[in-house]
């Protein structure tokens, strides 16, 4: 290399992957994939012109939200959202605390292990809405279904994270409180719970904000809560009564979302 | 921890008496105040269908089992569009929360005022969920994969623009006020020293909101926003369990193949 060419020379941030094959591999993969993936969208540009004319309707219906034509219905479906809320997200903790026991592998025995872990990846896997299609065809249309469904889709999600924590404490202290005589049942309240009860208690209020989120779309199922409300709102072409309900939804969650973090905040 | 004199025993209890009743007023005021929601919801239930629930599983399982293998063969393409509308979706959310999260975080904010802005758009997108997204825009521009593609994104942007711009705050000063110090632009310091520092978090973070949007876009079609949910509304609204049962299937095993996915690329990043 010349010392003329070699002056010119610019320094280059270093390439994220290292391998050039594997970079232009990953490269290809991905524009052939997108290409692939967005000519498989059917674009109506007929149907998207008659939507920006819905777009600016359903702006003016947000500007003047109309809280009071349905407000029966509304003040019925925030009611039940809020109290699906509440009863789901105590169910699914105290069912989440032995599940999540059972899931960790220091305190269970294999068969239960692999029972919990099994009902854990159930609940996880599918979403809140499928479950409660289910619950909805067991237990009839109604809050009760909801309710079942977020208990359910909170021991996914909590039981698992427990778990986790169990897992990781420190065994010492658990062998400390066994060596002074303590039964089972004593070494877990002494031992293990001490350990794991401040983020369990974090996580719970957590849930409780991801449970009333997801009690606005049970309802799309017949599963109780505002959702249906929203969705007749939706399909009739009410957007000032959707608006008004989007922004209850909106300030409700931003609430609880303070409230709770405040909480969490002093817990640690 | 306090202990007490029982006569002429010294007893350790875990609280002090005040601690003791104020955890005993707690309790009593939440039981209260679960048994009333809970009356609430037993007042909208109808007991009668609750009673026959087992009758109505088993025959539900004995529907849906064993599922109808063969109609995988209808199956490809919505499992395809749902894997689309989950992965453009979170493309499009990641655009659009990328200068978001730079204008959210107070490191980077050009002003107060629209770092509040920002916060607001995040928090707006975070308390809707995607479903009622999904809802909005097929009301909009009508059913189909784009209003699940654009619901998804519009739903991620405030997970990912929130945990963005998190870690942008978290970033170490020395090297941002180094490359300042060569007289770097502010582009330049933004790629140069803030890039490098939050890429990993950006990238653990975008697997797995995609991964979270596998999960939500199997729903969306369910009000017509494409994807699988549109195959799982039709077998049900005709009663067709065995289809269903197969739409399950093909969902835990995509999900569960997601989150594997997902799980390596970020064991990988750390």
């Amino acid at each position: 290399m010349s010392i003329k060419a070699n002056s010119t020379r610019r320094w280059r941030p270093p390439p994220l992957i290292s391998d050039p094959r594997l970079r232009w591999l990953i490269i290809i993969g991905v524009v052939v994939y997108l290409y692939f993936a967005l000519s498989s969208i059917n674009i109506n540009v007929d149907r998207l012109i008659r939507g920006l004319d819905r777009g600016s309707r359903m702006f003016a219906g947000f500007l003047q939200p109309d809280f009071t034509t349905r407000w029966r219905d509304i003040q019925a479906g925030l009611i039940e959202s809020l109290t699906m809320t509440v009863v789901s997200t105590v169910i699914g903790v105290i069912i989440s605390i032995p599940i999540g026991f059972g899931a960790a592998r220091n305190m269970a025995p294999m068969p239960i292990y692999l029972f919990c872990r099994g009902l854990i990846t159930i609940s996880r896997t599918f979403q809140e809405v499928i479950i409660a299609i289910v619950f909805v065809v067991m237990f009839g249309f109604g809050p009760l279904a909801g309710v079942l469904t977020l208990s359910f889709a909170t021991i996914g999600f909590l039981a698992k994270l427990l778990a986790e924590d169990i897992e990781e404490i420190d065994a010492a202290q658990v062998e400390a409180t066994r060596t002074t005589g303590a039964s089972w049942l004593q070494t877990v309240t002494y031992g293990v719970l001490p350990q794991v009860s401040p983020r369990l208690v974090g996580l719970s209020i957590y849930r409780f904000d991801i449970n009333l989120r997801e009690s606005a779309i049970v309802g799309v199922v017949g599963a109780g809560g505002i959702g249906a409300t929203l969705q007749t709102a939706f399909t009739r072409y009410d957007f000032d009564i959707a608006s008004a309900i989007l922004i209850i939804i909106i300030a409700l969650v931003m609430t609880t979302e303070i409230v709770s973090s405040h909480i969490r905040r002093r817990l640690q | 921890m306090p202990v007490s004199l029982e006569q002429d025993r010294r007893v350790w209890q875990r609280y002090d008496r005040a601690t003791v009743l104020k955890r005993w007023a707690w309790w009593i005021v939440s039981t209260v105040v679960v048994i009333g929601c809970w009356q609430i919801i037993s007042g909208a239930t109808r007991w009668e269908f609750v009673a026959d629930a087992p009758q109505q599983l088993a025959q539900l399982v004995r529907r849906a089992f064993p599922p109808r293998w063969d109609y995988m063969s209808q199956l490809w393409k919505p499992l395809w569009d749902t894997v689309n509308i989950a992965t453009l979706g979170t493309l499009l959310g990641l655009i659009i929360a990328l200068p978001i999260a730079f204008l959210a975080a107070r490191n980077t904010t050009p002003h107060p005022v629209i770092r509040i802005i920002a916060l607001l758009i995040i928090v707006v997108s975070r308390s809707v969920n995607s479903l009622i997204w999904a809802l909005i825009l097929v009301a909009l521009i009508g059913p189909g994969l784009l209003a699940g593609i654009i619901a998804i994104g519009l739903r991620s942007i405030g997970f990912i623009g929130k945990l963005f711009y998190e870690a942008i705050e978290e970033t170490s000063i020395e090297p941002i006020e180094a490359i300042t110090a060569t007289g770097a632009s502010r582009f330049q310091v933004l790629t140069y020293a803030y890039l490098p520092q939050v890429l990993p978090a950006f990238t653990g973070v975008t697997v797995f909101r995609w991964d979270i949007n596998i999960r939500e876009s199997t729903v969306l079609g369910l009000v017509g926003a494409g994807g699988l949910g549109i195959a799982l509304n039709a077998s049900i609204n005709a009663l067709q369990w065995d289809r269903a049962g197969m739409i399950f299937v093909v969902i835990f095993v995509m999900v569960l193949i997601s989150e594997w996915l997902s799980a390596r690329v970020r064991k990988a990043i750390i």
